[in-house]
């Protein structure tokens, strides 16, 4: 039996359950008394609401709850506390909660919301950053979370950073490019729609499942809610039923959480709330829609000198985390190549649009969009071919870069050489090369050693090993699909030295399993790993002290027996004291590494666990661990500090032909080189990115959340596009670079987001080096195209 | 309006009333707990409802449960031998990579069921055509159709 996990293709342990039907999410849930609770939205995008009739819906048969601002304490959320569960005053957007009922079935409380009457003021609307900066603009929120008054749209954020002069360096430039890039809003689509469970014991104590990546934060956000209803210091349990994918959508906690929860405390009763696919699209939080003018320059050897950006992020109504995306923008836009002088400002605007959040890539796809986008108009500038451009400035490792990001690993080179390669990338821009065929790349930087965003970057397990040699990992991180779990088994697996088989990973109950700040940026099992490595260790320690004591006894009993059979005992095999560090634990077994083959010194972890329970004055073997990455956060003024404890790179290419007629852009090849460290679970790993690279073509070539004044015009997979197999007749080359990283967990790097977040550039590049058309605006429709082919 | 239907589901005659406008994905999940199905939106557009009706993959969440009467329906629970042995497509799906968060599993494999079924060699093109319906937000499909094209070369295929 193999003893090298690392590495492996094993399958997936959840995959076999899900693949039977068997798994369980949210929508399969269902408590004996359980309501069904539906929310109320606002008509209107902007308006004053006079007054909220619920009179009738309250007299339907059936109905259990019914809550308005008027009947709730007030609850406030989001990152600022500047969005509130129920809205009194104003709506702000289409999605905002004015109302919400419980029902025993979800027909009745659908009529229910149809007998809520609502009468509202409408106000002018603000449906762009350029609308709402524009002078004499209605005020959206007019006090900020502390209640000062506010005399303008923006957000009090204003995300900054400075390197060197880069007023200077534009002027000393060869070559400099200005243009100006955008993006739209673009949501997750999980396919298992959002939804929680809530309900109380008779003490008040409170139980959620939820949709959540944050279970821990989520439980504080909950406490807060419970204070405001009167019932603080109860209890608050997160549970994580199975999630449909989350991809960065569990990074908040949702009005419709706390309605779930306030309706479960006025009816007595479990509370189900479960948004169907139109709600999903239409009222949660898409990726922030950005608007960015960036320039970039070099000298006359195509070294890049400067790079000087100012983004709008279009916000929305209210703040979520996602406010918080050009902290990590940021990184690519300081860090990604060595770039000497860096100027980039941010200005965050409300607008009476959907209010955006996290999603894959927290940001980093808008900025690279801009970035490698931009590259390629520098290289032309340059009369430098785009790849040798990006070869020269391409980052090293062990550097320091002007973020003050430490880089210690570094695949870039290789990454670059790679797509280059296996794309054929100077035959297929060579003079025999095919009417309307381009190929075009993009690189990617981004965490993959944890993310210190809030003061703690820390996740920790128990481990835990019974009676039988099974061993129980629990976790305080999340499986949401990106297979955390199966990497979680292996990297155990391997540290402790026992079989995949008997590993089992708990996650998903804040009443079991160890804090964890949350799954995101990249970071689970980087953070995860290295708390199981400790744990392990400990473990490991502890089994091989009972194992010492287990074989002197042995070894002495052998000897009686020998003795008494008259037989000799010779010098070597009287030995009955052992060091524990002699000891190896490999395959479930424990044996003295200088005697492998002796059965004498050979036991089962098994039976060393029974043993030790059973003893007298046993002992059990838990061990715990807390592993918070040696990162810092960012300073807040100056943007700077080494926000992770390790750094991934990563190049995409591919070749497209373009028909000129439609506009339609055919993808023939895609190539993606990724440094991810070292490779854990090789089908997770490729899921990861097969995964983030179709997420990012269908960013790239047609996904968009339409709207007419704030409202979503396109909340079905019809008109609101996403990839289908149907799209995939393309062949996707994967190459991973392992540069063994000294800070991962045998190496590896964090994947989840990654895969993603270069696509469009590359995509974009491709089409321009094909017809010579510059899509600046996201997605890259056939229409663009032709307008370009048109020269409009 | 109410009815009496009777029909085979996953090998057993079901009898039991049901209301005219009653969907087959809420039959399933609601009046029978099968919630091996999915509901992705609810309005035939993802494919996660998927089963098979007569060895055809139809999205249940618009498919009225009346015209079940008489008619043989397949689910994800379905699939399983009597000692819970995975059918050889569950068992491809779950060895190659093709289950992230799972939710579209159910239904991609009920497609490729029918897929198969119809075309027991079917080409790359086909495998993506037989899947089109289906959405998957989490793998990139590439290894759902090696999953397939796998199922389909190694072990052919089974009832
Ligand atoms: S739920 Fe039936 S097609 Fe989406
Ligand atoms: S595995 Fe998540 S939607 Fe397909």
């Amino acid at each position: 039996m193999s003893t090298d996990w690392i590495g492996s293709h094993r399958p997936r342990i959840d995959a076999f359950a899900k693949a039977a039907g068997k798994s369980r999410y949210i929508h399969d849930l269902k408590l004996p008394g359980m309501l069904y609770g539906k929310i109320k939205f606002s008509q209107y995008p902007h308006a004053r609401i006079k007054q909220i009739d619920t009179s009738r819906a309250e007299k339907l048969s059936g109905v259990k709850a019914v809550l308005t601002a008027f009947n709730t304490p007030e609850i406030k959320i989001g990152f600022i506390q500047d969005n509130w569960v129920l809205k009194k005053d104003k709506v702000r957007q289409y999605r905002d909660e004015v109302a919400a009922v419980a029902a025993i079935d979800p027909d009745i409380a659908a009529e229910a919301l149809e007998l809520i009457h609502v009468e509202y003021e409408e106000l002018p609307g603000l449906f762009s950053p350029a609308e709402a900066l524009a002078s004499g603009a209605p005020l959206i929120h007019e006090t900020d979370p502390r209640g000062r008054p506010k005399n303008d749209n923006l957000l009090d954020l204003p995300w900054r950073f400075e390197h060197g002069d880069v007023h200077r360096a534009r002027e000393e430039s060869t070559f400099w490019v200005e243009d100006h890039f955008s993006t739209k809003a673009t949501t997750h689509t999980c396919m298992g729609t959002a939804g929680c469970l809530a309900e109380f014991d008779l003490q008040n104590n409170l139980t959620i499942h939820c949709k959540t990546q944050i279970p821990y934060l989520a439980q504080k956000d909950f406490h807060q809610a419970l204070t405001k209803m009167g019932l603080k210091g109860k209890n608050v349990r997160v549970q994580i039923p199975e999630l449909g994918g989350s991809f960065g959508s569990g990074l908040d906690t949702h009005s419709y959480e706390f309605l779930a929860i306030l309706l479960a405390h006025a009816s007595g009763r479990p509370v189900k709330i479960v948004m169907n696919r139109e709600e999903e699209f239409a009222c949660l939080s898409p990726r922030q829609p950005t608007e960015t003018i960036i320039a970039q320059g070099c000298d006359r050897e195509g070294k890049l000198t400067f790079r000087e950006i100012r983004m709008t992020l279009d916000n929305g109504a209210y703040t979520s985390w996602g406010a918080t995306t050009p902290s990590v923008m940021m990184l690519p836009i300081s860090s990604l190549y060595r770039v000497p002088n860096i100027s980039y400002a941010t200005q965050i605007v409300y607008t009476n649009n959907t209010y955006a959040q996290a999603m894959r890539g927290y940001g980093n796809p808008q900025a690279t969009w801009a970035l490698e986008s931009n590259l390629d108009q520098l290289a032309e500038k340059a009369s430098m071919d785009p790849y040798e451009l990006r070869l020269r400035n391409r980052n090293h490792p062990h550097e320091t870069t002007p973020m003050g990001l430490k880089i210690t690993s570094c695949g870039f080179q290789e990454c670059l050489e790679q797509v280059s390669e296996k794309l054929e990338w100077s035959a297929k821009r060579g003079s025999d090369r095919k009417k309307f065929r381009g190929v075009g790349m993009a690189a990617l930087f981004h965490t993959g050693g944890g993310a210190r965003v809030y003061r703690s970057d820390a996740s920790g397990v128990i481990l835990k090993i019974d009676d039988f040699g099974h061993v129980h990992v629990l976790t305080g991180g999340v499986e949401m699909g990106q297979g955390f779990v199966a990497s979680l088994q292996l990297v155990t697996a391997q540290a402790l030295g026992v079989s995949p088989e008997n590993v089992h990973i708990i996650f998903g109950d804040t009443a079991t399993c160890p804090w964890d700040v949350g799954t995101h940026a990249s970071r689970g099992l980087f953070t995860a790993g290295n708390a199981v490595l400790l744990a392990a260790a400990k473990a490991r320690d502890k089994i091989f002290q009972l194992a010492a004591l287990h074989f002197a006894s042995r070894v002495a009993a052998n000897i009686k027996k020998k003795r008494k059979a008259g037989e000799s005992v010779s010098d070597p095999e009287c030995r009955t004291s052992y060091d524990p560090q002699d000891f190896e634990l490999k395959n479930n077994e424990i044996f003295l590494r200088e005697a492998p083959d002796d059965p004498l010194l050979r036991v089962s972890l098994e039976e060393i666990l029974r043993q030790a329970h059973f003893r007298e004055q046993g002992q059990m073997v838990v061990s715990e661990a807390f592993y918070d990455p040696e990162n810092e956060m960012s300073d807040m003024k100056t943007g700077k500090g080494n926000i992770s404890t390790a750094y991934i790179f990563g190049v995409h290419g591919l070749e497209v032909e373009v028909d000129t007629e439609t506009g339609q852009v055919h993808i023939l090849n895609y190539v993606a080189a990724h440094d991810v460290g070292r490779v854990i679970s090789r089908q997770t790993l490729e899921g990861q990115f097969y995964g983030g690279i179709v997420q990012g073509l269908s960013y790239a070539l047609c996904e968009e959340i339409k709207t007419s004044k704030g409202k979503m015009l396109n909340p079905n997979f019809l008109d609101y596009k996403i990839f289908s197999a149907a799209d995939l007749d393309f062949p996707i080359h994967l190459e991973c670079i392992e540069t063994n990283d000294q800070a991962g967990p045998f190496g590896a790097k964090g994947v989840g987001e990654p895969g993603l977040v270069p696509v469009a550039p590359a995509v974009a590049n491709a089409v321009y080096d094909a017809v010579g058309v510059r899509i600046k605006e996201l997605p890259i429709t056939p229409e663009k195209i032709r307008a370009g082919l048109k020269g409009d | 309006m109410r009815k009496n239907i009777t029909f085979t589901l996953n090998g057993d005659r079901v009898s039991l009333e049901v209301a005219s406008n009653t969907m087959l994905l809420e039959l399933l999940r609601d009046h029978l707990s099968l919630t091996g199905t999915k509901e992705g939106c609810g309005h035939g557009e993802c494919g996660a409802c998927t089963v098979l009706v007569d060895g055809r993959n139809i999205n249940s969440c618009l498919y009225p449960a009346f015209e079940v009467e008489g008619k043989e329906v397949i689910t994800i629970e379905g699939l399983m031998g009597p000692q819970n042995e995975l059918h050889t497509l569950q068992k491809s799906f779950a060895e190659n990579g093709a289950v992230q968060c799972g939710f579209c599993t159910p239904g991609m494999i009920l497609s490729a069921k029918a897929l198969l079924e119809d075309n027991p060699k079917p080409d790359a093109d086909a495998i993506r055509q037989g899947l089109a319906g289906n959405l998957c937000r989490c793998t990139g499909y590439v290894q759902i159709l090696d999953a397939v094209q796998k199922a389909a070369q190694d072990f052919g295929i089974e009832d």
